[in-house]
C-alpha cells in the first residue's frame, strides 16, 4: 500500500467459481458457479450452515485449494497459488512454539526475504496495534487463547497485504474477549484499508463488522444472498436498527 | 520481590528462565529427594562389604574400587583405554549422526520414499545387531573396521526412525501457515519442519547414545585387546575384582556424561518444548 499508488487496491472479483470434493468416490459439489465482486477496502462478513462451503471458499480465494471451474481474480489479475498480497489468519493462531512473538510476528516477512532488522522493526509496530508490546519476549506457550490469537493477527497485519482472509478468528475465545476482538477487527480495518472477507458463525460479528454479508444456502443450487448492512460506524450492538438486522439475519436461516 | 510476587502472571511471561528455575526446585528437599535413594544404596554397599554381609571378593569395599580406579587411571592403563573406547563409539556415533539425521529428514518429507523403505528398515531395526556382528566380522574381520560398524549399525535406526518420525508429525497447518505468507519449499523446511522435528530427533540422540554404549562393550569383550569393555572382561577373568568394578562404574559415568551433554544441548535447542508441554 504505497503512496504512489492512484486507485486503492484490494478487489476481488469471482467469477463462474465452483468446487466439489470427492468423498468415498462420490462428488460432493461445495461451490456452484459462484459470482461476486468486493469492492477495494470492502469488508464481507460470509455466513452459512455447518458444511456449507464457507472454509473451502476462503481456502480457493488464498490460493490453498485450486478450484474446478470458474476464476478468481484479484485486482484484475487471475488468482494462482497463494499471493503476497494476500494473508489468512486462520481460526486456530496456527503460531510456531520455538519463536517468541517478536519472532512470530516477524516470521512472515522473514520468509518473503525482507532482512530480519526490517522485518522486526515492522513486527514491533503491529505488536503495538494488537496491543501486546509488553510480550514480545513471551513463547506462544505463556500467552492466553486470545492473546495468541491476537498474535496470529499481528503477523497477518505485519506483511500488509491488500486482502484479509480470516475463517472464524474469533471463534475459539470467550465472549467477553471476543467482544474486545471485535473491536480491534473494526478498529484495525479501518486503520489499516484492507479489504477484509471474514467467515464467522456469529451473526452478531457478522454486522458488527461487515459492509455486507454473504449468506451460504444449507441447499447447493440456490445462490447466496448478500445483505448491506447500512448502519454507521461505530456501531453500537444494542442500538434498535442493529437488533432489526440482526432479526432479519437470523430469519435468513429460519431462526424465529 | 514483593511487587514481583504481587503480579505472578507478568512475572511468568516475561522471565521464562525464572519459571524453569521454580519449577525444577533445587531446594533441599528436592535435593534428599532426588539423590536419597542413590546415597542410600552406596552406603549400603560399602557397609555390607566391610561387615561381610555380601562376599567382598565378589562385592569389594567402594573405597578399594575408588583405589584401583585411581590407580589405573594415574598410571596411564585405563586412560589408554578410555580413549580407543570413546574413539571407537564416537566415530560410529558422529557416522550415524552425520548419516541417520540428513535421511531422516529427506525420507520423512517424501511419502513415496518413506513407504518404500519402510518395511526394510522395520526388518533391520528388529534384527539385533549384537546377532550380526558375527556377520560383520565376517566381513570387516576381527578388527577396529567391524567393531566401528556393529556400533554405527545399532546406533543409526533410532536415530532415523526417530528424525523421520519427528518430520511426520509436524503440525500439517504450521506448513499451511507459512506457505500462506508465500514460504518457498526449501523456506518452509528450513523455518518449520527443522525446528519443530528437533525434540524427536533428541529422543533418538538418546537413545542412540546408551545403545552406541551398550554395543561398545559387547563388541569390545568379543575378539578386543584394549578398551574399557575389555577391561571389564579381562580383571574378571584375571580376577582383579575391584578393577572390574572400576571399569564398571567408568562405563556408567561415559553413558551418565553422554546423556549429560545431550540434555544440556537439548535444554539450549528445545527450551520451548519444555514450555509447551
Ligand atoms: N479436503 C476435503 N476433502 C473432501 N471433502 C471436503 C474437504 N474439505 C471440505 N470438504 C467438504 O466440503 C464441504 C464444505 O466444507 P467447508 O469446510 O467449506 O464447510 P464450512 O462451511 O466451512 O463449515 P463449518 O461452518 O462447519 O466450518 C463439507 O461437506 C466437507 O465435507
Ligand atoms: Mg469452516
Amino acid at each position: 500500500m504505497g503512496a504512489h499508488q492512484t486507485f486503492p487496491r484490494g478487489a476481488v472479483r469471482i467469477h463462474g467459481l465452483s468446487k466439489s470434493f470427492t468423498l468415498n468416490g462420490a462428488a460432493l459439489p461445495v461451490l456452484r458457479d459462484m459470482n461476486l465482486y468486493i469492492r477495494p477496502g470492502e469488508s464481507l462478513a460470509v455466513v452459512g450452515p455447518s458444511g456449507c462451503g464457507k472454509t473451502t471458499l476462503l481456502r480457493v480465494l488464498a490460493g490453498l485449494e485450486a478450484p474446478d471451474g470458474g476464476q478468481v481474480r484479484i485486482d484484475g489479475r487471475p488468482v494462482q497459488g497463494v499471493g503476497t498480497e494476500r494473508a489468512v489468519i486462520f481460526q486456530e493462531p496456527r503460531l510456531l512454539p520455538w519463536l517468541t512473538v517478536l519472532g512470530n510476528v516477524a516470521f512472515g516477512f522473514e520468509v518473503r526475504g525482507v532482512p530480519k532488522a526490517e522485518a522486526e522493526a515492522q513486527a514491533r509496530q503491529n505488536i503495538r496495534l494488537v496491543g501486546l508490546g509488553e510480550f514480545e519476549d513471551a513463547f506462544p506457550a505463556q500467552l492466553s487463547g486470545g492473546m495468541a490469537q491476537r498474535v496470529g493477527i499481528a503477523r497477518a497485519l505485519a506483511v500488509q497485504p491488500e486482502i484479509l482472509l480470516l475463517d472464524e478468528p474469533l471463534g475459539a475465545l470467550d465472549a467477553m474477549t471476543r467482544i474486545t476482538m471485535q473491536d480491534e477487527l473494526a478498529r484495525i480495518w479501518r486503520e489499516q484499508q484492507v479489504t477484509m472477507i471474514l467467515v464467522t458463525h456469529d451473526l452478531e460479528e457478522a454486522i458488527f463488522l461487515a459492509d455486507r454479508v454473504l449468506v451460504m444456502p444449507r441447499e447447493k443450487g440456490t445462490p447466496p444472498r448478500l445483505i448491506d448492512i447500512d448502519l454507521p460506524r461505530p456501531r453500537d450492538r444494542s442500538e434498535a436498527r442493529f437488533v432489526a438486522m440482526r432479526r432479519r439475519l437470523m430469519a435468513e436461516f429460519g431462526l424465529h | 520481590m514483593v511487587l514481583q510476587l504481587l503480579d505472578p502472571p507478568f512475572q511468568a511471561a516475561t522471565s521464562p528462565a525464572a519459571a524453569i528455575r521454580r519449577r525444577t526446585g533445587v531446594g533441599a528437599r528436592g535435593f534428599a529427594a532426588r539423590w536419597g535413594l542413590l546415597i542410600g544404596f552406596v552406603m549400603l554397599w560399602q557397609v555390607s562389604s566391610t561387615r561381610g554381609w555380601v562376599n567382598p571378593a565378589v562385592f569389594p569395599p567402594l573405597d578399594t574400587i575408588a583405589a584401583a580406579l585411581w590407580k589405573g587411571l594415574a598410571s596411564g592403563a585405563l586412560l589408554d583405554d578410555i580413549a580407543i573406547s570413546l574413539r571407537r563409539s564416537g566415530i560410529a556415533f558422529g557416522a550415524a549422526v552425520a548419516l541417520g539425521i540428513p535421511l531422516g529428514l529427506f525420507m520423512g518429507q517424501i511419502r513415496a520414499v518413506e513407504r518404500a523403505l519402510d518395511p526394510v528398515l522395520q526388518l533391520f531395526r528388529q534384527t539385533s545387531a549384537l546377532a550380526l556382528y558375527p556377520v560383520f566380522i565376517l566381513l570387516l574381520g576381527l578388527g577396529e573396521a567391524s567393531k566401528v560398524f556393529v556400533i554405527f549399525w545399532a546406533t543409526l535406526f533410532p536415530i532415523l526412525l526417530a528424525t523421520i518420525g519427528g518430520v511426520k508429525q509436524v503440525d500439517r497447518k504450521l506448513i499451511e501457515m507459512a506457505r500462506t505468507f508465500g514460504a518457498s519449499r526449501l523456506t518452509v523446511f528450513r523455518r518449520v519442519v527443522l525446528p519443530a522435528s528437533v525434540p524427536a530427533i533428541f529422543v533418538g540422540l538418546r537413545l542412540s547414545a546408551t545403545t552406541a554404549l551398550l554395543l561398545l562393550i559387547a563388541a569390545e569383550m568379543i575378539g578386543a585387546n584394549k578398551g574399557v569393555g575389555f577391561q571389564v572382561m579381562n580383571a574378571q577373568y584375571n580376577f582383579q575384582i575391584p578393577l572390574m568394578f572400576a571399569a564398571i562404574f567408568l562405563l556408567a559415568g561415559l553413558g551418565l556424561a553422554a546423556n549429560i551433554v545431550l540434555v544440556l544441548l537439548q535444554r539450549r535447542l528445545c527450551r520451548w518444548a519444555d514450555m509447551t508441554r
